[in-house]
This record gives C-alpha cells, structure tokens and sequence, in this order.
C-alpha cells in the first residue's frame, strides 16, 4: 500500500476520440493529472467540456466500439488502459465506483433497492446473503436513509429523488472503492437535496479515507468541496490549481468567465450576469489555436493561431494554458485592445464589470449595455 | 407555514395579477387528495417579476399553471386586470391566454421534434392571426432575431439540431409572438449549464424591458430567483411561507425555511466554509396528508408546541416583507 503522499491516480496524456462517418470527435484530448490519496478533484466545464467521458475513461466505462483510447491511467501502480472489460471489473466496486447524474434512471426501475445494494457485494466479495443484508441496512443508515429495514424491500419509484440518489452512493460504497467519481451527483436535484447530498459525499470520504473525482458546471459546487481544481474546455484541461488558488489567481479567461456567469446572491436583484458569449466549440472541427479563442474577450491575433500550452503560475501546482492570461499586464492590454477595437457588448460588459468592485458602479454599466 | 392570510396583497391601480386563496387539490383514489396548492395569495404589478421558489413538490409549477387555468383550480381566484380567469367561459379563457403564455422547464421536450423551428414559433399564430403565412413569417423572424436566434439559418431546421439555450430561446420566441403581457416561467434554466442560464436569465430581462412583460419565476434555486425578481414568494408544502422585496428576503430572511434555502447555494468562494448545520434533512412531508398547523414543523429547527396547534398567517414585518411564522428570525413589527 502506498503512503498518504504518493498518487493514488497518475493519469498522463490521456485521449479518449470516437470515430464518426463525419470525423473525429477529439472528447477527451491530452489530459493529464495526479490525484493522493483522500483528496477531491473537482472537474469543471460546460456541457460537451469533455468532462463525463473523462470520468468515464478512467472508469473504463467507454465500450462504444468506435471509442479510441490512447494515454495511460496508473491507478495504485497498476496500468489501466488497455485492460479489457473483464480485467476492469474485478476492480469496479472494489477499487473504484462512481456515482451517476440521473437518479431516476441510474437505478434498475424492477429490482428492489435492497437486491441493487447487495448483488455485487455478494458477486465482488463472496459475502453471504445475511450478511450483505446487514452491511446494505447498515450502508443505508449511514448515508441517512430513514428507517433502512424498510427501504430495504422499496422499488426506487417508491422513493424521492434525493433518497434514490442516496441510495445510488450506497450503492457506490457497499464494496469500499477506494476511488469514487461523482458524476454530476446533484444537478437533477434541488438546490437543498444538493446541499445534503454533497455533505454526505463529503462525510463519507472523510470516514473512508476515499479520492473523490467530482465532475461538474458549476463552479460554485466545487468551491467548498474539493482540494484540487480541473477546469476543461473542449477535451482539454485549460487550468489546474488548488482550490484556493484559482478563487485567489484564476489565470485563465474561461474560468474567469465561467465564475462571472454564477448569479450572486450578495449582488443587488437585476444585476446583469456575465454570459459566456457563443457556445462550446465543435469538436470535430475545432478552431485553430485556443479553441476558447472565439469566446475569449481577451483573445487577440496569436490565440487564433498557435494553440496555447499548459504552463506553470507561479503558485505551486498551478498551470494554466493561456497567452494572454489573466491579472496580467499581457492579459490587461490585450483585453483593452479588444475594447478599443470594439468587441461584441456581451464581451465588453465583462469587461466593465471587471474594471471596478463598485456594484453600484457595475450595475450602472450593465444598464447602458442593455 | 399558513400563508392563508392576504395582508400582503397590495391595493393599487398598477396591480395586473392578482391570485387570492388559490387552491389546487387532486384526487388520487380511495377518497384521498394530494393538496398541491393550499390557499395561496400573491400579486404582481405591471412590470414586475415575481419568483416564486421551493423544492420539488412544493406547488410551484402548479401555481403557475393554475393561472392559467391547466387545470382549473379547486377555489379561489385569479384575475387579470379585470377579468376573474376562474370563471371564465373556456373558449374566453382559450382566448385570453395569448395575454399569459409559458415557458417550460426542459426546453428541448418542450419543441415538437418533428416540426421545424419555423413551424413551431409561427404555431401560436395560426390560431390567433395574422393568418397571412408570410405575414407570420415577419414577425415569427423579427422575433428569432430578438431571441437571438438567426431565422433565416433556423426556419427549415429541427429542435435536435439546437443546443438546450438555444431551444430555450426558441420556447421564449414561440411565447413572445402573441404579445403577452404575462410570461410564466417554470424552472426555465434549471435544466442548463451556468454559462447558458446566465444568458437566458440576460435575455429574459432585456425582453422584459423591451416588450413590458409582467414575469412570473418559477425555480428552486434561490440565488438564481433572487437576481432576476423585484419580489420574491417561498413556497413550502402547498402553503406560502414568506413573501418580500428580494434584496430585504435575501439580507433579513424571517422564515426559517428561507434561511435553510439561503443556506443551501453554493458559494462559489472556497474561503467560506461549507455549513453541514445548514443542511435541511429529510424530505418533503406527503401532500395528501400534510402536517397539521404550520406544514413546516417537522423539518423546522426552531418548531415548538404551538406550531403542532395553530396555523400561522402572513405577518408584516416591514415595508414590503410578509412572513407566516410563529417564531420568525426576525421580530415582527406591531400591528
């Protein structure tokens, strides 16, 4: 067993593409990063970011036949890539789970919740039918499910969203993974289901000394909860940082854009929020250079040409991939380039709001935009 | 968690909507009924947004839809200017909701996908005119321009060939082409990522501003109901909990339950510190046999005795904040 301080997970170079009749579509392109033991790494990026099928390659969960996965995954000094499905399930479960977006439909609709919670206990750790049982009732507890005994012989339509999506992390946790991806646990959930079933994914980390892999849009979900942070746009990670780092020093413009477009609740009512202008980039043809170029309120001349690469901040384990980054003077007159030369409004608003703290200020501004 | 009183309906010529003890019951079998909506009041100047937040189940989406009359609701009224909907012949009330249209949750199930984009804006229009089809063209284009939607690249194409924002600002096009002067909108970003809610809720605003549309918002996301209302309702359980100017409910929250919802938004700033004290535990009580007094009790921190006994009703606390508590956060005013 490996100490506390060396990674759990070494992913380095990791390109997962699937062939279609009208290209490539470059899902995951280069992405690389360690995870120690008992920590969170919070993926983060818009829809199509690349994100899922992230999770979803390290699992080992891609069998579409037209998915084409080069790279390497170490997990506990073990080689992942290349294992076929068989060699992956001995370790599902046991090494590694993962919790899934959709409650509703992560479940099996016509087996009860107590036969989903003990079958691979039963198939991956040989426990008897009593004592898997015992352990499920006792998991169910654990992760706050009322009167477990009962819920045990439910159907999960018998159940809310936030209690199936209690169960599906018991569900995760009956065989003691060591690793656990956390798929956008909460976003088909309330805002307050949100907030208890990020407790206790937390709480059951804490007890289980468990990585957590936590995959989602918001940034707002991630900022409390995870030690590390990736965010990724189109395949690729474009910043890497501690948590408190990139809140402090976000360097790319995308984070940047993506922490504006989070309503406030601090901001006075009708504050105009700060749109990601377009959308994700089509990733079978992708642009050339910085595919957020196109976004991008700093971009200039360069980003549309040479593809920027991961470079080191000067904070330790912070690397960000952009020639005209933030908080930086290259940043700051590429941005006022932009803004003399007239770019779109939507852009330029940001802009306005960034130039000053003053809400008032930036309320002011919002309404000449509008 | 009464919310039976009216005290907060505002009396004034400038009032466009006015819901007073609206109540929606469903019979689900064996004599028994779900109270989805339990006698709640609300109004909504001209002009105004009025969001209206709880969890799942609360009643919110029926609320919206019971204002316009899908379905019919079990009592109290709801008028419009000076028309009563509730008693509205049908073939009326089919009419008069060119004035109140909708915005739905998922954006993309809400678009027929066999139709195309052109069809399906230009719908409304077949109905209610002008039913001249190149006339309807014009303004069905004026108004995917408006949205943000090019109409010449979109017309011949089908929803699936849009992304969620996109088709949401489809659905706002499609609602906008019969000039209403209400829109209700039911968790219209809840299903989109946080780029693209921020630039629906934008849209949202300045199509407000331009076309002087009254707005209901419907979501359970309180930070999101907060930017973009003048007033804000909390809804527990069928009931009202708390009623008030939004910036005051967001800075002086009354009713517990508001300060659980608070509580709950993720803070996007890692310094501070995640509350586990917070957390609201548990579910949503069975609306078909709901806590008697206030319906908050059992999950409510601060519940004693009286709350078991005796329903609350909507109190003033200061110029326009309304709470239903025995024992709200803060005191209430003397009245």
């Amino acid at each position: 067993m490996a100490d506390a301080h060396t990674p759990v997970l070494v992913v380095d170079d990791l390109r997962t593409h699937f062939e279609l009749p009208i290209g490539m579509v470059k899902a995951v392109d280069g992405v690389s990063f360690e995870l120690e033991r008992g920590k969170t790494l919070g993926v983060v990026g818009e829809s199509g970011s690349g994100k899922t099928v992230l999770s979803r390659t390290i699992m080992g969960l891609n069998i579409a036949s037209n998915a084409r996965t080069s790279g390497s995954v170490v997990y506990d000094g073990r080689e992942l890539v290349g294992l076929t499905p068989g060699e992956m399930r001995q370790l599902w479960g046991t090494e590694m789970a993962m919790v899934f977006q959709d409650p509703m439909t992560s479940l099996n609709p016509v087996v009860k919740v107590g036969r989903q919670l003990t079958e691979h206990m039963r198939a991956h750790l040989g426990t008897s039918k009593q004592e898997a049982k015992a352990s499920a009732i006792e998991l169910l507890r654990s992760v706050r499910i009322p009167e477990p005994e009962e819920r045990f012989n439910n159907f999960p339509h018998e159940m809310s969203g936030g209690m199936r999506q209690r169960v599906c992390i018991a569900v995760a946790l009956a065989c003691g993974p060591k690793v656990l991806f956390a798929d956008e646990p909460t976003t088909a959930l309330d805002v307050t289901v949100q907030h208890q079933i990020l407790n206790l994914l937390a709480q059951q980390q804490r007890e289980r000394y468990m990585t957590m892999i936590l995959v989602t849009h918001d940034l707002g979900v991630v900022a409390g909860r995870a030690d590390e942070i990736m965010v990724m746009y189109a395949g690729k990670a474009v910043e890497k940082a501690s948590t408190s780092t990139l809140f402090s020093a976000m360097r790319h413009p995308y984070t940047e854009a993506l922490f504006r477009s989070i309503p406030k609740t601090g901001n006075p009512k009708h504050t105009r929020l700060t749109a990601i202008a377009g959308r994700p980039p089509d990733l079978i043809h992708p642009p050339p250079g910085c595919k957020f170029a196109p976004r991008c309120p700093y971009a200039q001349e360069r980003c549309r040409e040479e593809e920027p690469e991961l470079q080191a901040a000067p904070e330790p384990g912070h690397s960000f991939a952009c020639h005209y980054p933030v908080g930086s003077e290259a940043g700051k007159a590429a941005y006022e380039a932009n803004l003399a030369a007239g770019v779109p409004q939507t852009l330029a608003a940001a802009g306005q709001v960034q130039a000053t703290e003053d809400l008032s200020v930036v309320a002011a501004a919002a309404e000449e935009v509008v | 968690m009464a919310g039976t009183g009216t005290e907060h309906l505002r009396q004034g010529g400038d009032v466009l909507l006015q819901v007073e003890d609206l109540t929606v019951e469903f019979p689900v079998g064996r004599g028994r009924v779900v109270h989805a909506v339990s006698g709640i009041s609300f109004d909504i100047a001209e002009g105004e947004t009025l969001g209206l937040v709880g969890e799942s189940g609360c009643g919110k989406s029926t609320t919206g839809r019971a204002i316009l009359q899908l379905p019919r609701p079990t009592g109290g009224s709801v008028r419009l200017a000076e028309t009563d909907l509730t008693t509205l012949p049908d073939a009326e009330m089919r009419a008069k909701r060119t004035d109140v249209q909708m915005i739905f949750q998922d954006p993309i199930s809400s678009l027929n996908p066999r139709r195309t984009i052109g069809e399906i804006v230009a719908e409304p229009l077949k109905v209610w005119g002008p039913h001249d089809a190149d006339e309807q063209w014009k303004i069905v284009a004026d108004m995917l321009e408006h949205v943000g939607i090019d109409p010449d690249v979109a017309r011949y194409k089908r929803p699936h060939e849009f992304s969620g924002g996109q088709c949401q600002r489809i659905s706002i096009a499609r609602a906008l082409v019969v000039q209403p002067q209400v829109i209700i909108c039911d968790e219209p970003v809840s299903a989109l990522d946080v780029s693209v809610q921020a630039q629906i809720l934008n849209l949202l605003e300045d199509l407000k501003k331009e076309y002087g549309l009254t707005l209901v918002f419907i979501a359970h996301d309180l930070a999101v109901v907060k930017n973009i209302s003048d007033r804000v309702a909390v809804m527990y359980l069928g009931k009202m909990c708390e009623i008030s100017e939004s910036d005051e409910l967001h800075a002086n929250p009354a009713h517990p339950y508001t300060a659980l919802l608070l509580g709950s938004i993720p803070v996007p700033d890692p310094t501070v510190a995640v509350e586990d004290e917070v957390a609201l535990e548990g579910d949503l009580p069975s609306p078909i046999s709901p806590p008697s007094g206030c319906r908050f009790r059992t999950r409510c921190p601060r519940a004693e005795e009286r709350c078991a006994a005796e329903e609350p009703t909507l109190r003033r606390i200061n110029d326009d904040h309304y709470v239903a508590c025995h024992f709200p956060l803060i005191d209430v005013a003397d009245n």
